[in-house]
């Protein structure tokens, strides 16, 4: 292709990508280094039906003064970065100062809320990334060997946990959790014990959230690597078969290698998605046990008083993150692509 | 184009007779943000019936999300937002509401006194109901254990022993506990209830890590062991949904949703025949009832025409008017106009009012706190740490926030 007609082709997505992506990530930055302005605080007297109390109150007219002076806020730098909601420096040093142990230190970092949060997503990550992956080709295989005329149904009901709004999936399995659900009530009998409620305890929580993570997201690998198994070269297969390959053989080696480039999408795709965990844990009503970074933004923005700042600098963090997570990954692709040429 | 006028006279017509609502008429654009619960409902569609209005409404629990940035714009996109008295202080600090002096003067001679929110002196907002949260009792239940009705928390663990000892419920203690806002409301209660100051005194320094926070703590975690073990996911709708099956003989509930708990629908009939209200919880020897004092109100929106704004007045104060009263909205709510006559089920609030309870805080940092309370508190009822030690990061958590906010240097 010729460069010009390249240019001409890429433009029109280059500028949505610009407009969409690239600012709005500038302007989230941006928003990070900043915080509000000083409020200027009065007594004044309210009153209701219930009577009049004294209260605090902002000074508009003076507060505006300050808005209007520097409409961007206070320069806050990293402060915010720093604070004990986010990276908690200060905290993390003290609690490393006055720790006995790896332990004693572990739990004091838990009680942050930043080290809370990425302490879940990570762990999140690396379970369902993985095991997505494999149940994803397992039911390709398996769907692959099923007879012709069963394969419509079978990969309808297999893309199903796909198919099904996220939230409307999560309360479902949320209400056949619950104490006196179904799988609650069998969860006790099976226990043995009464008083046992998924939604109480903090490790079936995590338990619940990670296979609901990879209940709705196998799908997504199963019809990828459904798609891959199909242009896998029958000749190889067939030579194999010939030269008494078993079926274990075949799959280790010449399905599997076919399919590693699709591999590398899926983790890449799964491993953004995944860092990002977030729906499940508002449908689960999870907060009181697990919170991933996506739900401190949201925790962020949705209280009575918007949290601005703080939302965007645990959104960088978040895109900081991510990019970590894929850069083995993307450099793995940059060097096939690179010996390729 | 005539026929259709006419429909549509005749149906404003018979809306008014319907609803019995003060002839209103008005020039100008009406729209309402506001929550979503019967009594709302009731005002919007009351202010909706003004003639001569282009009127829009948005009732959505999400309101508190949306209220501000759908007023900032110029022309506003709502030209009043229904509020609470906690949630009236975000829209007050950035600015987006008008004072109503002028528009009362000329419009609302007859709104009383009483249902006037002014801050500093400036009319902000009109209040048209009271909420609180109060105690909800099975008197069967009750009566088979022998015990007269609880009025304080340390008699309600005494009674929900006794119903737990008699094989009668194994869990008889309910409450909206979920993490999250429920949780802190929660704890607000209890903590005035034990005579705390969230704050101190004129300033944005929070001072809840003292006695009467671990005694508020403590208190909220002895109830725990007599609720469902999975509290921590129960909001007001799931804690009612426990009531209504049966599992419950005790709670701390909202005035305005022990409609739903006291009438035939979605229980068997010694569930709701035997469901009563009493007023609000004691706990220690403060004096104070564990529970905060409510308002619903409407505001106008600053950024938008002097029409618009006289439009929205007319409407709402319409919607508010003692005309909207009858057989059927009388027991939606404890409504503050004139001509209000309290239904059994409203007993609770009203009790609560009577008792001197204390409003929810309208401070401008309240809801920071609030937040920071709804984050933390989880970790001490599971028992993963002290009570010192969750009061101490409560606090941390409100001064970051805080600080970012511009309240704390």
């Amino acid at each position: 292709m010729k460069h010009s007609s390249f240019f001409w082709f890429v433009l029109p997505s280059a500028l949505l990508m610009l407009i969409f992506i690239a600012f709005p990530i500038v302007s989230v930055v941006t928003q990070s280094l900043y915080q509000e302005h000083e409020q200027v605080i009065i007594e004044v007297e309210n009153c209701g039906p219930f009577g009049c109390t004294k209260a605090e109150a902002v000074d508009l007219e003076a507060t505006q003064a300050l808005r209007d002076a520097q409409p961007l806020g206070q320069w806050a730098g990293l402060d915010i970065y720093k604070d004990r909601n986010h990276l908690a420096f200060a905290e993390v040093g003290e609690a490393w100062a006055s720790s006995v142990s790896m332990r004693d230190f572990a739990g004091s970092l838990m009680n942050l809320p930043f080290y809370d949060a990425i302490a879940f997503t990570l762990t999140y990550t690396a379970i369902v990334t993985p095991l997505t992956i494999i149940f994803g080709f397992l039911i390709a295989i398996g769907v692959n060997a099923v007879a012709r005329a069963m394969r419509g149904p079978t990969i309808f009901l297999s893309l199903l946990p796909m198919i099904v709004t996220p939230i409307v999936g999560a309360l479902v399995l949320f209400w056949m959790v619950d104490a006196r659900g179904v799988l609650g009530t069998a969860l006790q009998w099976l226990a043995d014990d009464p008083g046992l409620s998924v939604k109480a305890s903090t490790p079936l929580m995590w338990i619940m959230l990670m296979v609901y993570g990879i209940w709705s997201s196998a799908p997504f690998a199963f019809i990828v690597y459904y798609a891959g198994l199909q242009t896998v070269n029958t000749d190889t297969l067939e030579a194999a078969m010939i030269d008494g390959a078993t079926r274990w053989q075949r799959i280790r080696y010449v399905v599997i290698p076919h399919l590693v480039p699709l591999t590398t999408f899926i983790a890449l795709i799964q491993l953004m998605d995944n860092f990002r965990v977030f729906e499940p844990i508002v449908s689960f009503s999870a907060q009181a046990h697990a919170r991933s970074l996506s739900f401190a933004i949201f925790n962020d923005l949705g209280g009575e008083t918007r949290l601005l700042s703080s939302a965007a600098a645990t959104s960088v963090l978040t895109i900081i993150g991510v990019a970590i997570l894929l850069s083995p990954v993307l450099v793995r692709t940059w060097r096939d692509f690179g010996k390729a040429r | 184009m005539k026929i259709w006028k006419t429909t549509m006279l005749g149906t404003a017509v018979a809306a008014l007779a319907a609803t019995g609502a003060l002839a209103c008429e008005a020039d100008g654009r009406v729209s309402i943000i506001g929550n979503e619960f019967p009594a709302i409902q009731t005002v919007a569609a009351n202010a909706g019936a003004c003639a001569g209005i282009e009127f829009t409404s948005n009732l959505t629990a999400d309101h508190q999300t949306l209220n501000v940035a759908g007023m900032t714009g110029n022309p506003a996109e709502y030209t009043t937002a229904i509020v609470a008295n906690s949630s009236i202080v975000a829209l007050i600090n950035e600015d987006v509401i008008q004072p109503l002096d002028a528009l009362v003067a000329a419009y609302g001679q007859d709104i009383p006194a009483q249902q006037l929110i002014t801050v500093d002196g400036k009319i902000m907002a009109v209040a048209f109901m009271a909420n609180a949260q109060h105690l909800v009792y099975r008197a069967d239940v009750l009566e088979q254990v022998g015990l007269d009705i609880p009025t304080s928390y340390e008699e309600v663990l005494a009674a929900a022993e006794a119903i737990r000892a008699a094989g009668i419920m194994e869990n008889p203690v309910g409450g909206a506990y979920a993490a999250g806002w429920n949780l802190a409301q929660e704890f607000t209660n209890m903590y005035i209830g034990t005579g705390g100051e969230f704050f101190t005194p004129g300033t944005a320094e929070v001072s809840i890590n003292n006695a009467q926070g671990v005694e508020a703590l403590e208190m909220m975690k002895a109830l725990t062991a007599y609720m469902n073990p999975d509290y921590l996911t129960h909001d007001s709708n799931a804690t009612s949904a426990e009531w209504e099956a049966g599992n419950v003989a005790l709670m701390n509930m909202w005035g305005s949703r022990t409609g739903v708990l006291m009438d035939d629908e979605g229980s068997a009939p010694e569930v709701y025949e035997n469901t009563m209200v009493s007023g609000p919880l004691m706990v220690g020897d403060s004096g104070t009832p564990a529970t905060t004092l409510w308002w619903d109100g409407w505001t106008v929106a600053k950024n938008i025409s002097d029409e618009d704004a006289a439009a929205t007045f007319q409407a709402m104060a319409a919607g508010v008017s003692p005309a909207i009263l009858n057989e059927q909205t009388m027991s939606e709510a404890v409504w503050l106009m004139e001509g209000y006559q309290p239904e059994a089920v409203n007993e609770g609030v009203l009790a609560s009012v009577a008792a001197g309870s204390t409003p929810y805080p309208m401070r401008p940092f309240q809801g920071l706190l609030h937040t920071a309370l709804g984050d933390n508190i989880a970790d001490f009822l599971q028992g993963n740490e002290s009570a010192e030690q969750t009061l101490a990061d409560i606090e941390a958590a409100y001064t970051a926030a805080a600080t970012e906010k511009g309240f704390l240097q």
